[in-house]
């Protein structure tokens, strides 16, 4: 479903050459529950940038279900990163100005297809089962970050992605809370067969994947 | 469709969060459109004002000149008032010969001559027109009390006259007490026998229209005319009497020592001008315009900033290029648009008080240029912004703090 092959990402930090990716080669097959372990400027960030089209690799070749992703333009890598990949982020990365459910709604407004839902119900149903339905309208930062963390989870799986890429998605919750939202991953993963990937430098939350990728100074190592 | 009416939602709702700076980058809009508005307003209605003034004088009028002012080989107005210095010099003879020319109604002279006119006491600077008792009707000149002068006067030399309003409220404390009353000028007296309704042109209003036979004398020891106005019998007719009594004067006089002008030809040498006037005045209100487009330039850019994260978590779901670029394009706009018919009503409002002071007028092509332009300045000084916003970078959006 995802293919890396030999793929760099270097850039310049003032007049230092980094290389945040020295030749990564992976594959994720369908339906894996994969955690991507690594230190913090490992490049696993970077690794899941590149994964989720937020970033371009600087030489190799990224495969998206077949499709060489450096022959597409903006139109087409954005309706990947619509319905292909659905983020969630350490820093939740909700927009604080709209309310739980309109958060959620958002992916479905920029999909340029005509949708097969209606996305208000989904994203209904959605919070509801993840226990937010007395939070629909209430605003991002008048909720705890537990809370926010599973709008973030619904409004990854509102467009019924194949993918789900998690980076460090505990990393700024207590370990209780950490714990429920990869419950929450995890049983996504086995009810609907959605991928799922979590990025974490966490050994614990590693642990609890069926595969893990281990990265060290950019390279896939095969032990950590 | 659902996606504008999306975009529309999020501006106002951008808009409500930022009341202050929303109205103040608007206000730039709202004076340029507001000065442009007016601008057109009171130029278009100084140009209807001054076509009134000639209108009233009635549709089927020749006017017959000294020197060859508003004809047509004399350019655009190139000499105009230049003609009235040389040229001839009218006399009753020409009105006899002009009376004979075929679809003429009447034939008025106007004899003018600005001196001071007095009651006994005081003196008031004003005009003796000398005419024909059909001056009136031509001139569409009405009687506010008393009666006009009539054949028998003008055949009798009789020193009587229409007083103008203007004039009769100067000399007199209650202007509709003159009627009976006497004046003086130069050496003539002259009992006022009706006073004339006010009609906008000084050399009606602050004058005595007196029977030009009586003028003959002292005030006018030539017996000449400044000007002889022909009625025709009907619009129809004036371009033939035109022909007719050029005709007939060219028996007399050189083609350049007069002049037979219609209206219509007095207005287009009018409406050029304000042409010329109205097109400075806008190229002047458009500089504030200008300045307004800087000042959403400036504002648009800010937000870009202000919203990098933002922008990263919409690129991040699924947010392309052209979606960006249409949700800050839109704001833009929206701002522009909404400073653009605010100054539109205010101009509306302004043109309504101004209005009974001077005839300004609003017409459709203000208002669609205003609406027009306000967009288009949304569109050219929010693009950059916009452009801006949408090229950034995903992934350095998102981490923007």
């Amino acid at each position: 479903m995802v293919k890396l092959l030999n793929v760099y990402k270097t850039y310049y930090l003032g007049e230092d050459l980094v290389k945040a990716l020295d030749g990564v080669s992976l594959t994720i097959k369908k339906g894996e529950y994969i955690s991507i372990l690594g230190s913090s400027g490992s490049g696993k960030s970077t690794l899941m940038h590149i994964i989720g089209l937020l970033d371009k690799p600087t030489s190799g070749i990224v495969e998206i279900k077949g499709d060489d992703i450096s022959k597409l333009n903006d139109n087409q890598i954005s309706k990947i990163r619509s319905t292909f990949v659905g983020f969630v982020f350490q820093q939740f990365n909700l927009i604080n100005k709209l309310t739980v459910l309109e958060n959620v709604m958002l992916p479905a407004i920029y999909s340029k297809e005509k949708l097969k839902f209606d996305p208000q119900k989904k994203a209904k149903d959605l919070l509801i089962k993840f226990g937010m339905e007395e939070r629909l309208n209430f605003y991002p930062n008048k909720i705890s970050g537990g809370q926010q963390q599973r709008v973030a989870i619904a409004r990854a799986l509102i467009m019924d992605p194949d993918l789900i890429l998690a980076d460090e998605p505990t990393g700024n919750l207590d370990s209780r809370t950490g714990d429920e939202i990869l419950d929450i991953l995890e049983d996504l993963n086995k009810k609907t067969g959605v991928t799922v990937v979590i990025v974490t430098h966490e050994k614990d939350v590693a642990d609890r994947t069926r595969r893990r990728i281990y990265i060290k100074d950019g390279k896939v190592v095969n032990k950590y | 469709m659902n996606q504008y009416k999306n975009l529309v939602a999020s501006s106002f709702d951008d808009f409500k969060r930022n009341k202050v700076r929303t109205f103040l980058t608007s206000l730039g809009i709202m004076v340029g459109v507001m000065s442009v508005v007016l601008l057109i307003a009171l130029g278009l209605g100084l140009k209807n004002y001054i076509e009134e003034q000639f209108e009233s004088l009635g549709a089927n009028l020749l006017i017959i000149f000294p020197g060859n002012v508003f004809s047509e080989d004399s350019g655009t107005g190139g000499n105009f008032g230049a003609g009235f210095a040389g040229g001839a010099n009218f006399d009753e003879k020409d009105v006899r010969t002009l009376k004979k020319v075929s679809n003429v109604k009447y034939v008025v002279p106007l004899f003018s001559k600005s001196m001071a006119i007095s009651n006994g006491k005081e003196k008031k600077a004003g005009y003796i027109n000398g005419s024909s008792d059909e001056a009136f009707e031509v001139m569409n000149i009405e009687i506010e009390e008393g009666r006009t002068f009539n054949k028998s006067d003008l055949t009798g030399r009789a020193k009587k006259g229409v007083m103008g309003y203007t004039m009769a409220e100067k000399l007199f404390a209650d202007p509709l007490s003159a009627v009976g009353k006497t004046v003086k000028a130069s050496d003539i007296r002259f009992e006022i026998i009706g006073v004339a309704k006010k009609k906008g042109d000084r050399q009606m209003d602050d004058g005595i229209f007196v029977p030009y036979t009586s003028t003959f004398g002292s005030l006018n020891p030539n017996k000449t005319f400044f000007a002889i106005y022909l009625g025709t019998d009907s619009e129809d007719s004036i371009q033939s009497v035109k022909v007719g009594a050029k005709e007939a004067l060219l028996k007399r006089y050189d083609e350049d020592d007069f002049s037979v002008t219609e209206q219509s030809q007095i207005l287009s040498s009018v409406n050029q001008i304000f042409g010329i006037i109205n097109t400075i005045l806008i190229a002047i209100g458009s500089i504030s315009l200008f300045v307004g487009g800087i000042g959403i330039m400036n504002i648009m850019y800010s937000t870009v900033t202000e919203r990098t994260k933002e922008i990263g978590i919409r690129r991040a779901i699924g947010a392309t290029e052209r979606d960006i670029l249409l949700q800050f394009l839109m704001e833009s706009v929206i701002l522009s648009l909404l400073g653009g018919i605010v100054g539109l009503i205010l101009s509306g409002i302004i043109v309504f008080i101004v209005r009974f002071f001077f005839p300004a007028s609003l017409n459709l092509t203000a208002i669609l240029v205003a609406v027009i332009v306000s967009s288009i300045i949304g569109i050219v000084f929010g693009v950059f912004p916009a452009r801006r916003a949408a090229k950034l970078s995903p992934i350095e959006a998102i981490r923007y703090e």
